[in-house]
């Protein structure tokens, strides 16, 4: 086991190495640059020095190899440099907005997990009767409405409901508190961005649950437990869901792992100061340093998501534990 | 749906009688003191040294925090010469020496928000660094300043700016809202340190800023206008959507927008807030334009490019586009509400401006013919990736060029690779461009009609000495007529006889605020009247 998880660590090197290199190539590939666009974007008027001098400042004047170089030389003393946009600290930034973003994947998850362990279940346990023909259409809606879109029909919905009951219409906050601060305040405003992501997300994790546990109950030894009989409900908690989880485990980990960067769109309906807007607004703003930060940490949080996942597996499979 | 229909134009009606009786009705009224002003901004700032910058972003959360030599007046800022003191004493001065000397006293109670007192010493420092910024720093206006020789303060309270030459441009460039007053002992020691501090003399003090969130602002006590500002303090909120920015002004999240709507969310706020909501609405500072691609075949043909404009209607786009984008008024090379702008009768003589449009239109095909244009062929138009109002005018023209048999395709960039394509690869055909200022000074925001060699922000690629000779006079003239004369035939020659680039039509600018938002007056530009001294909240409403 330890051989196991040693080798894993050592792979990550390679794995990290490689997307830092893929992603200064593709940064560099966008037409255009920061300075340009802090000059010219606006449509008034700019004097070139001044483009020019920009460039000297954010350091795009030199070689690319160099600029590559002192990249990797910064990620090994993880020093991610300042934003090229707001002349403040990478990591500041970034910190800044990981608390929110953490708490909404964390918070989509919950409400992901809730809706989908026990639809999934039913809609397997129930198959082919009108409860697995309605979860399953809650769950293909689910895949094909775009989170975004849901976020902008619960704005709406709200401020229209409100209105109409209360006479003054009503929405989420639009700028963020800690939890602790103002438990309130705080939940008022991020469950629904939570409830709209969380619906797709529990979405793909229901129709994994029903087809990993239908599997599962054609084994041979559920049909042993039913032939001894046992009860039916302890068939399924017991012995069939803890097997059918090992997909559930790997999708619900890997849609965490999207959420902590990919909430690009709902963090913007619903403006959340989360790490999905500032990727967009640094790749925007070709915020190389911002960028290449960003495209870093998803990595790793991706690539830790993946360890943390192959080891629940070894917890929850024994095979794989002793294999 | 006629019911909906009637419902919604009644609203819409009545939104802008509450909003036009308004002003009249709260002119009167004493402002109130109290309160917090939240209002949304599409972006945020990039550093806050306004002298180095040139978005709107940075003006609405950091103008309040600063204060200007003279400023365009908050009482009229709709007027495009009214320019009044904010550090100056008494009126803006009248020139001497031939109009080559400008001298103003500088107020005596006026305190940093670190609580030094200023002197002229600072509005010397201040302009030294925009006119002439030492190696290294960036100063994004400083040409706007060319015909200033020296700044010099020759005691604590007089600044004296001279000049090579009497220039009409000086005052209003003067007014340019980036212009923030800076401390000189603090630029001595670090010209670099306003990029990431505030320390103004503004109406209100920085009180805390939330990357990528939000930046607070409260009441500065010490503020030189006794008896303001009204507000206790203001938070400046950054949401990038523009849906958002309209739910939040609906749903009461924030107050007030100050960039602008397109006319679509003005009606869904006015049909859903009434009374609550009241607008205010001008002709902005910006215009569209058609830029031909002066190297590349067949628009380097002063015949092709004529058909380019002569196809286009502009008098009857603008019934119908200001409906639905936010543009509206017909113009030439100057804003259409300055006394240097052409008359209707004036345009009219301008190709693509001649009220007959089918006269225009047949004009133009046999200038195509003439040319040699092939017709078979599809042309690339480059435009930018953004709705509003690129993609709807873009459309629009792509269809007024069709009606004389050239066929465009659309290439729509993001703004990066957009201005990558403008000033670098230059692989278009036609293409969109923009010319957007703060305070209006035809003068100097002509110069985007000038060679490339002097104007780096002309990406049709072309030379015009003439243009430039014209240009040149007309900066030189003290004579408001023979200003006029010459910006006439730069009009001309840039419009028509050279064809080199083309107005579209002027934006227009819609604001959509709630009620209780009182002593903000619009402008014609969003980076105007943004110092927020005299905004109160009728706590009442």
């Amino acid at each position: 086991m330890h051989r196991y998880i040693l080798k894993r660590l050592l792979l990550m090197v390679p794995t990290l190495l490689g997307a830092a290199a893929l992603v200064f190539m593709l940064l560099r590939l966008i037409p255009g640059d920061i300075c340009e666009m802090r000059m010219a974007g606006t449509g008034g008027y700019f004097d070139q020095s001044a483009i020019d001098q920009c460039r000297v400042e954010m350091g795009i004047d030199k070689p690319k190899l160099v600029q590559f170089g002192n990249f990797l030389w910064g990620i090994a003393h993880f020093d991610f440099g300042t934003s090229m946009w707001t002349g403040q600290p990478v990591t500041t930034e970034i910190a800044l907005r990981f608390q929110l973003s953490l708490q909404v994947a964390i918070m989509a998850t919950i409400v992901a997990i809730v809706i989908a362990i026990p639809l999934g279940t039913i809609s397997a346990v129930k198959q082919n009767t009108w409860i697995d023909y309605v979860v399953r259409g809650i769950s293909i809606a689910g895949i094909a409405m775009p989170g975004f879109w849901l976020g902008i029909l619960i704005i709406l919905g709200l401020l229209i409901t409100t209105q109409h009951l209360l006479g003054s219409p009503w929405m989420p906050p639009i700028q963020y508190r800690p939890i602790w601060e103002d438990p309130v305040y705080n939940l008022s405003m991020l469950i629904w961005p939570a409830v709209a992501t969380g619906y797709r997300y529990s979405a793909v994790a229901t129709r994994m649950t029903r087809s990993a546990l239908l599997e599962v109950l054609r084994e041979d030894y559920v049909r042993t437990a039913r032939a001894k009989g046992l009860w039916e409900q302890l068939i399924i908690k017991r012995h069939a869901l803890k097997n059918a989880m090992l997909p559930v485990i790997t999708v619900i980990g890997i849609e965490f792992a999207f959420l902590m960067g990919g909430l690009v769109v709902t963090e913007q309906v619903f403006n959340l100061n989360g790490l999905g807007k500032l990727f967009v607004e640094s790749v925007i703003n070709n915020d190389y340093n911002m960028t290449q930060s960003l495209v870093m940490l998803v990595v790793m949080v991706f690539v830790m998501v993946n360890f943390l996942v192959d080891l629940c597996y070894a917890w929850v499979d024994p095979r794989i534990r002793y294999g | 749906m006629n019911t909906i229909r009637l419902k919604a134009i009644c609203a819409l009606l009545a939104g802008i009688a509450v909003s036009v009786g308004a002003p009249g009705a709260t002119a009167a009224e004493k402002p109130e003191m109290g309160g917090t002003l939240k209002y949304v901004v599409p972006a945020e700032p990039p550093s806050y040294d306004g002298h180095r910058e040139t978005t709107f972003a940075m003006i609405h959360p950091i103008r309040p925090f600063y204060s200007l030599l003279i400023r365009v007046n908050p009482n009229n800022p709709s007027s495009t010469d009214d320019f009044v003191c904010d550090v100056c004493r008494g009126s803006v001065p009248e020139p001497t020496d031939g109009g080559k000397t400008y001298t103003f006293k500088i107020r005596n109670d006026v305190k940093f928000h670190s609580g030094e007192t200023l002197t002229a010493q600072d509005v010397v420092a201040t302009f030294n660094k925009i006119i002439s910024p030492p190696e290294g720093i960036v100063s994004a206006r400083k040409a706007y300043y060319s015909m200033v020789e020296s700044v010099s303060a020759p005691d604590n309270s007089t600044v004296v700016f001279k000049l090579k030459y009497p220039s009409g441009a000086f005052i209003p460039a003067l007014a340019v809202p980036f212009n923030f007053i800076y401390q000189k002992s603090k630029l001595d020691k670090d010209m670099h340190w306003y990029e990431k501090n505030i320390d103004g003399i503004g109406a209100f003090r920085f009180t805390q800023r939330e990357a990528g969130a939000v930046i607070r602002g409260e009441r500065n006590p010490d503020y030189f206008v006794k008896g303001k500002p009204y507000l206790d303090g203001f938070e400046a909120i950054f949401a990038k959507k523009e849906s958002l920015r309209v739910q939040a002004i609906r749903g009461d999240r924030a107050a007030i927008e100050f960039r602008g709507f397109p006319p679509k969310s003005r009606d869904d706020l006015v049909q859903a807030l009434g009374k609550d909501v009241e607008v205010e609405e001008s002709d902005w500072n910006c215009g569209l334009m058609i830029t031909p691609n002066h190297a590349r075949k067949p628009f380097d043909d002063v015949k092709a490019r004529r058909a380019l404009t002569l196809a286009v209607d502009r008098w009857g786009g603008s019934k119908y586009l200001s409906k639905i984008a936010i543009v509206r008024t017909v113009g030439g090379i100057v804003f259409p509400h300055h006394k240097l702008a052409a008359t209707k009768e004036e345009l009219e003589q301008i190709a693509g401006y001649w009220p007959d449009i089918d006269k225009s239109r047949a004009e133009a095909k046999k200038l195509l013919n003439e040319a040699g244009v092939d017709l078979s062929k599809t042309y690339s138009f480059n435009n930018r990736a953004v709705d509003q109002p690129y993609k709807i005018v873009g459309t629009w023209l792509i269809d007024q060029w069709r009606k004389v048999g050239l066929k465009f395709e659309q290439h729509v960039l993001p703004t990066g690779p957009f201005y990558d394509m403008l000033r670098k690869k230059k692989e278009f055909d036609v293409s969109i461009d923009f010319n957007c200022q703060s305070v209006v000074n035809p003068l100097l925001d002509v110069s985007k009609y000038l060679s490339d060699t002097r104007a780096s922000n002309q990406y049709g690629g072309y030379q015009d000495p003439e243009v430039d000779a014209l240009f040149d006079k007309m900066n030189r003239s003290a004579d408001p007529a023979e200003q006029r004369k010459f910006m006439r035939e730069m009009e001309k020659l840039t419009l028509d006889t050279h064809a080199n680039q083309f107005m579209t039509l002027w934006w227009y600018r819609i604001i959509p605020h709630r009620s209780y938002v009182e002593g903000w007056k619009i402008s014609p530009s969003h980076y105007l009247n943004q110092a927020l001294d005299n905004v109160w909240l009728h706590k009442s409403m």
